[in-house]
């Protein structure tokens, strides 16, 4: 028998660390499907176009390069939500709260019908169609559990999604929001030395899905993400991460507009120094008419960090009337730090606005001599300055609260270094 | 208060002498303008005071009340008592003008080891402040000078200055671009600070600001070097008749 290549060698071992959960039910059934078109693709490497700016060896090798960093504090501390713990992979839920049904994948996957059916795995298989995204394959066929979270009605605070402890969990959760319902959704934890996080949401017509993500600032963390979503008509979904520090994360968002008059908002700030890696990766399919889609990145890079940002726009035929934006930017605090960018528009329709922009950009010295020569200490005066550079991104969250809470947040980290 | 002495500036990154030998003395108390053709140097010396990179100091002194100016950080300078309203004041957007001036103002606070100023009793101050000057609440709360026309922007370097209440004050062709009666107003603000321990360098072009804030002595610079000085007449002679002149007797 011939050798295996190395990509397959990879990918086996990999899936030999992994136990794939007993049953035959319909959980079972997305799981194989999905390890078949995983074993298929094979995990990503060096080599994959995809994965040009990111090395994916520590996220693919089959046990974690880092330790399980300690608890660190809940960013979200102060603001009034219903909060959802995993801790350690065990899962506490709170009471019944209304407008939501809540539920373990674990629990799930002994029904014999459930709503997360039709779409645990499916909108990940639709997402992997233009691109592979091995990364999430896995999730979907080894996840140990995650919650699915079904909106039917107002929401009346925000759901707090808080992970920590476990060493390497691969969590995989499902999010339907039904006609004209919202779900205000926070994610925050030092989520183990490694994390692999998939997310599907189905938005149906005029649903609302507001995310706000914290990762860090714990230094050591190596994640991976995936957002994948789904609009109906005229639903909206917004999405904002704020990063610090991690030591690897790639953070993957594929969406896709498929009713009218829908609207898409990710953005994310992201800071860290030294060996901190951060990727950006975003993919958004119009295949509708009048449909807005924003994407706005800000990255601050200091000594020898690196930021990536791919995002792609595809406007598919028929997709009249799309309104698409996108801007990526950086500040590199010194000459080792660099920023990768890749945007991309690919446009099949004739009665489209679409742009998008890169920049990269060193401290404004003129800003920081004035700032220093009223008074303003240099530390503190770059800081300001690294605010307001983030800002704009910090913007794109719609809610006012949590702005400020992140703009607050925000502040306190780039003073504690 | 302010000594400068035989100050020799080059550009860092060419071999450019701008100031060639300044020699100048501000006495506590005492209100000095410059004035001088288009680059003759005048920006210069208040950017080398205050410590703005770019510039090389090849000879010479320049010390605040017997401390080496030159020695220090900017931040330092502006602790230790030095101003300078700039002649083009920076936008910076995203940092707000209030957030700013209070960072700034307890910054110096914190450096000569004086308590900060509470929120509340900042606002009180800034609003009185502001009100004197003409500049309403609204423009305290946007990004410092974004959006701020000409005439603003020098009315909010002269409410900086006097939040920041420095010993020294340098002031660069602070009345350009100011209307008549902004004109009254900032030279009202400046007067307002006058007194006896306080020492103002006030560079201009013009007799006009002049007429509001009284000098007690007309310093002319040219080609990197003040090249004569005298009473508040010199300042109507080159109202009167130009560089021309002054420039051939000295
Ligand atoms: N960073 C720089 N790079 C190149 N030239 C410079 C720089 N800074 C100053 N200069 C030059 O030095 C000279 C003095 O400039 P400065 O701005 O000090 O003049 P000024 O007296 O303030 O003129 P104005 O009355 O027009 O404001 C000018 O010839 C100017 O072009
Ligand atoms: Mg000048």
């Amino acid at each position: 028998m011939m050798a295996a290549d190395p990509k397959t060698q990879a990918t086996e071992a990999r899936i030999a660390a992994l136990t794939l959960p007993e049953g035959n039910g319909w959980l079972a059934k997305a799981r194989q499907d999905a390890l078949g078109r995983l074993q298929a693709t094979g995990l990503p490497s060096r080599r994959d176009e995809y994965w040009r700016y990111t090395k994916p060896a520590k996220l693919v090798q089959p046990e974690p390069a880092l330790s399980v960093p300690a608890a660190g504090e809940d960013p979200f501390a102060g603001v009034d939500a219903h909060v959802i713990t995993i801790e350690d992979g065990v899962i506490t839920l709170p009471g019944a709260i209304e407008g939501l049904e809540i539920a373990t994948l674990a629990n799930a996957a002994t029904a014999d019908i459930h709503w997360a059916r039709d779409l645990y795995g499916a909108l990940e298989a639709a997402g992997s169609g233009p691109v592979a995204r091995p990364m999430a394959m896995l999730n979907t066929a080894f996840a140990t559990d995650g919650l699915l979270i079904h909106v039917t009605g107002a929401v009346d605070r925000p759901v707090h999604l808080r992970t920590t402890g476990a060493s390497d969990p691969i969590l995989h959760h499902v999010v339907k929001v039904e006609r004209g319902a919202t779900l205000t959704l926070l994610e925050s934890g030092n989520i183990g030395a490694r994390s692999n996080i998939a997310t599907e949401v189905e938005l149906a017509d005029g649903a609302g899905f507001h995310h706000l993500r914290v990762q860090g600032p714990e230094p050591a963390l190596h994640v991976n993400t995936h957002i994948f979503a789904r609009l109906g008509a005229e639903a909206t979904f917004r999405s904002f991460t704020l990063a610090a520090h991690g030591e690897l994360t790639r953070n993957e968002a594929v969406i896709e507009l498929t009713g009218d008059d829908a609207t898409a908002t990710i953005g994310g700030a992201a800071f860290g120094a030294g060996n901190f890696h951060h990727d950006d990766t975003v993919f958004i399919t119009h295949d509708a008419v009048n449909c807005e889609s924003r994407q706005v990145f800000k990255k601050v890079l200091r000594d020898g960090a690196t930021g990536v940002f791919q995002g792609k726009i595809l406007v598919k035929e028929g997709a009249q009337k799309t309104d698409g934006y996108q801007i990526s930017q950086s500040l590199l605090l010194d000459e080792d730090a660099q920023f990768l960018a890749k945007p991309e528009l690919e446009i099949y329709a004739d009665d489209v606005a679409c742009s998008h922009g890169s920049t990269t950009g060193a401290i404004d010295e003129t800003a920081l001599f004035y700032l220093r020569s009223r008074g303003v200490p240099k530390r503190r005066a770059v800081d300001m300055l690294v605010l307001s550079f983030l800002a704009e991104a910090v913007e794109e969250i719609a809610d006012e609260d949590l702005r400020e809470h992140v703009t607050e947040l925000l502040a306190d980290w780039l003073a504690r270094g | 208060m302010l000594n400068i002495k035989n100050l020799h500036v080059k550009l860092e990154e060419e071999d450019k002498a701008i100031l060639k030998g300044v020699d100048l003395t501000v006495e506590a108390g005492k209100v000095h303008a410059i004035m001088g053709p288009n680059g003759s140097g005048k920006s210069t010396l208040s950017y080398v005071l205050s410590g703005r990179d770019g510039y090389e100091v090849t000879d010479g002194s320049a010390e605040l009340e017997g401390e080496d100016l030159l020695d220090m950080e900017p931040e330092e300078r502006a602790a230790a008592g030095l101003f300078l309203a700039f002649q083009y004041p920076v936008e910076i957007p995203g940092v707000g003008n209030m957030t700013f001036l209070r960072t700034a103002v307890n910054a110096q606070r914190k450096a000569r080891g004086e308590e900060e100023l509470s929120a509340g009793d900042f606002l009180k101050v800034i609003r009185a402040k502001a009100k004197d000057l003409k500049i309403d609440a609204d423009m305290l709360k946007r990004p410092v000078n974004v959006g701020f026309s000409g005439g603003e922007k020098k009315r909010n370097e002269i409410l900086q200055m006097a939040m920041l209440e420095p010993r020294m004050c340098v002031l660069d062709e602070t009345d350009s671009g100011l209307d008549v009666d902004a004109m009254k107003l900032v030279s009202e603000g400046v007067n307002a600070l006058r007194d006896a321990g306080r020492g103002f360098l006030v560079i201009t072009h013009y007799q006009r600001l002049l007429d509001h804030i009284k000098p007690d002595v007309v310093h002319i610079m040219a080609d990197g070097r003040i090249v004569k000085t005298g009473g508040p007449e010199l300042a109507l002679e080159v109202e009167k008749n130009g560089y021309g002149d002054l420039l051939e007797s000295a």
